[in-house]
């Protein structure tokens, strides 16, 4: 197994943190966030792949002919994306509210919470 | 109306307590089914009832399995239940568990308790409801509760994510409800961003542990790890096990608030309405210790897992760190959420290091802390939100004087300042001076000094607002705006307008939360009970036997907490400090006059997201670096 795909994932997640880190606009803060769960999606697929397996539906398969990659994983990252989804609308949500109250999306230029 | 509430009693009676588990995490999902469904229809009234009904409810089966023992009469032993009967073959399986040891099932309980207290309390909150839905408040507080419930009882740490993200998301909705607030939706989604960043880094370390073990389960993951230890001479975690270790951490620290993961607490608390700050502060907060502790107790205390004293190093660093830094901070608030809010990061770091510690006795102390704190926490956020509803502030200079006509208020806000100093006999007294007594040299002085002054800068607040005392802010000529703080002034009423004249239900909910922390330190059964509850937490094999179906160990029962001479004399020290710290500062400080060597630690609470996500990373750094020594 390749060490490669973990390489990108740790990659995604940091620089989805350079990212949120620096951003001067709150919804793309938002969007790096959902780089950052990226890198959860290529971490898990990475950790279920097999060598020449295929996938894991075995209506035309015959259990044991050949290997498939890890169904859990892929189940895990099916409910990530949904954790995903809603974390990012709510947020999009108050990004929009943020925008009308303070009438900026820059961080640099919210100065209501100090000390 | 409400089935789950004239079934719970019928059903404690004939289910197992196994079988009750799911019940407690379905029946406030249920609940706020229920109200989305119907809260259409219902005047606000019913709708509030309905809420409550479902909560009580919750509570009411959390408590049958905690009476009634988790499992039959086995002393400490822990209910087990495999989700829709798929129990493991051959130490094989894919089935969700859920595992009600007394810790767990405990929690679940009390924050069952304290979303009752909150609902009571937001009764005749929140005069206008949202157009159309009166159910939606009830409805998110009960998700919020199955939130924290399940992350409470599971055993299972993809799941474990699930709940964190389930009452995470729940969280950054309820501190923004009310989306009109400048300050609200700011600090909404600050919790929101660093929080799952930090659910994130937590998922992360559930793969890597997956790609290790082939297992989700807490003690499926601790068996693998312990019966394949890497390394040429075993017993040590290697580098994968220690990156999982941290990234897994990152989450529940996030969560917990241990600086530097802390800058998002602040912020949220101070904004959200106060019914939300009763919770998050009581109970939500103390789940991401709960969740630190659980992890590495079932999965990593182990061989192949991380070496106690490598734990040791890094929980006593982080938790001295957090409690020094909240204390400093708290002191220097004049917006009073903000202080409360700092006095919890305090008392998480006093937790924290309560959890290094590693016996069973330091866990039980704390334990006892953690039920008597959200009482008491809970308690003066109900009292300042009637400042709040009262008087449009939560200023200590803008609301110098004017608490007066509130003496009650009043003698609630001194008593919960006098016990979260650790007065005895309060459950806060009991639990720190078990602690201290656990923990032993600098750090009893640590958690002594600590809470004298958290719970001095809330008697100095009492001073100044309800007894008038000290300099008038106007009279000092000094009402000018500082940029480097946040007061309280010009907050929105979370009622239609100002109250003339305070609801009863607001009043009597703190004095029964502080009545309720009182009981935690004076009822002895509740602290043989802990005693045993911190036993089984810290028993990784018991664990692990009641899971998989293995026989168990037989272990030797730790007395529980008690009151000691020395423990009574350091809870009256930390008072009497409290309130000499607070009689110093309202005599020779000016109201606004700040110390200034503190300024460059206010300065990092700068309330900027890009600014606290660098410090999420910078803090896994220093959480790997603490913990490097322990890899072969």
């Amino acid at each position: 197994m390749s060490v490669l795909p973990y390489l990108v994932a740790g990659w995604i997640f940091l620089i989805g943190c350079y990212g949120l880190a620096t951003s001067r606009n709150l919804i793309h803060a938002v969007g790096c966030l959902a780089v950052c769960q990226a890198s959860t999606y290529v971490l898990l697929l990475a950790v279920g792949y097999r060598d020449g397996g295929t996938a894991p539906v075995f209506s035309d398969l015959r259990p044991g002919a050949r290997p498939v990659v890890d169904p859990v994983v892929q189940a895990l990252t099916l409910t990530d994306v949904v954790v995903g989804a809603t974390v990012t609308a709510l947020l999009l949500a108050l990004v929009v509210q943020v925008g009308k109250r303070h009438g900026t999306v820059n961080p640099d230029e919210l100065s209501e919470l100090r000390g | 109306m409400t089935p789950a509430g004239t079934l719970a009693p019928a059903a404690a009676t004939t289910l197992t307590p196994a079988a009750t588990l799911p019940l407690i995490v379905a029946t406030p999902l249920l609940g706020a089914a229920f109200l989305v469904a119907a809260g259409r229809r219902m005047p606000r009234r019913a709708a509030e009832t309905a809420g409550t009904v479902f909560a009580a409810a919750t509570a009411v089966l959390a408590l049958s399995v905690l009476l009634r023992g988790t499992s039959g009469d086995v002393p400490g032993a822990r209910a087990v239940e495999w989700l829709g009967g798929r129990h493991p073959h051959g130490g094989a399986g894919v089935g969700i568990v859920l595992v009600g040891d007394r810790i767990g099932v405990g929690l679940a309980a009390v924050t069952s308790l304290l979303v009752v207290a909150v609902l009571a309390y937001s009764w005749r909150y929140f005069d206008e409801p949202p157009h159309r839905q009166a159910g939606t408040f009830p409805a998110l507080v009960l998700i919020f509760q199955a939130g924290m419930c399940g992350f409470a009882l599971t055993g299972d740490l993809f799941n474990a994510f699930v709940f964190f993200e389930l009452m995470g998301v729940v969280a950054y909705a309820l501190t923004g409800y009310r989306v009109e607030e400048k300050r609200a939706v700011q600090g909404a989604l600050t919790f929101g961003v660093v929080n799952s960043l930090g659910g994130y880094a937590t998922l992360l370390g559930v793969g890597l542990l997956y790609g290790r073990t082939g297992e989700l389960g807490f003690a499926q993951i601790g068996a693998r790890l312990a019966a394949h230890p890497t390394g040429s001479s075993g017993g040590g975690p290697d580098f994968l096990v220690l990156t999982a270790f941290v990234l897994v951490l990152t989450g529940l620290l996030v969560k917990a608030a241990a600086v530097p993961f802390h800058f998002w607490l602040p912020d949220a608390h101070a904004v959200a309405p106060t019914p939300v700050c009763m919770l998050l502060s009581g109970v939500m907060v103390e789940l991401g210790v709960y969740g630190t502790a659980r992890v590495y107790w079932t999965i990593f205390a182990g061989p192949g897992g991380i070496p106690t004293a490598d734990a040791h190093r890094l929980l006593l660093t982080l938790g001295t760190l957090t409690a020094v830094v909240g204390a400093l901070m708290c002191w220097q608030q004049r917006h009073l959420k903000r202080l409360l809010a700092f006095s919890t990061v305090a008392h998480t770091g006093l937790f924290l290091v309560g959890l290094a510690v590693m016996t069973p006795e330091g866990t039980g102390g704390t334990a006892l802390y953690v039920l008597a704190h959200a009482g008491v926490k809970a308690a003066l956020f109900a009292a300042m939100g009637i400042l709040l509803d009262r008087f449009r502030s939560v200023d200590e200079h803008e609301l110098h004087g004017r608490g007066r006509e509130l003496p009650l208020v009043g003698v609630v806000c001194a008593v919960g300042g006098l016990a979260l100093a650790g007065l005895p006999p309060f459950g806060t007294g009991l639990g720190k001076a078990v602690t201290e007594e656990a923990a032993g040299g600098w750090q009893a002085a640590l958690f002594v000094v600590v809470s004298a002054v958290t719970g001095g800068a809330v008697l100095r607040a009492v001073a100044r607002v309800f007894l008038g005392l000290g300099v008038r802010p106007e009279a000092a000529g000094q009402a000018e705006a500082r940029t480097d703080e946040t007061s309280g002034k010009d907050e929105e009423p979370e009622t239609a307008g100002p109250l003339s004249r305070i609801p009863d239900t607001m009043l009597a909910v703190p004095v029964v939360l502080l009545a309720g922390a009182l009981a935690v330190g004076v009822v002895p059964g509740l602290h043989a009970a802990v005693g045993r509850a911190a036993d089984a937490f810290l028993d990784r094999a018991g664990y692990t036997a009641a899971v998989l179906h293995t026989p168990p160990a037989a272990s030797v029962p730790t007395p529980g907490p008690h009151w000691s001479a020395a423990g009574v004399a350091l809870g009256l020290l930390s008072a009497a400090l409290a309130c000499l710290l607070a009689r110093w500062a309202v005599r020779h400080t000016g109201p606004t006059r700040q110390t200034r060597w503190a300024a460059p630690v206010r300065r990092l609470h700068s309330g900027h997201i890009g600014d606290y996500v660098a410090f999420i990373l910078a803090g896994m750094a220093l959480v790997a670096a603490l913990l490097l020594p322990s890899v072969h």
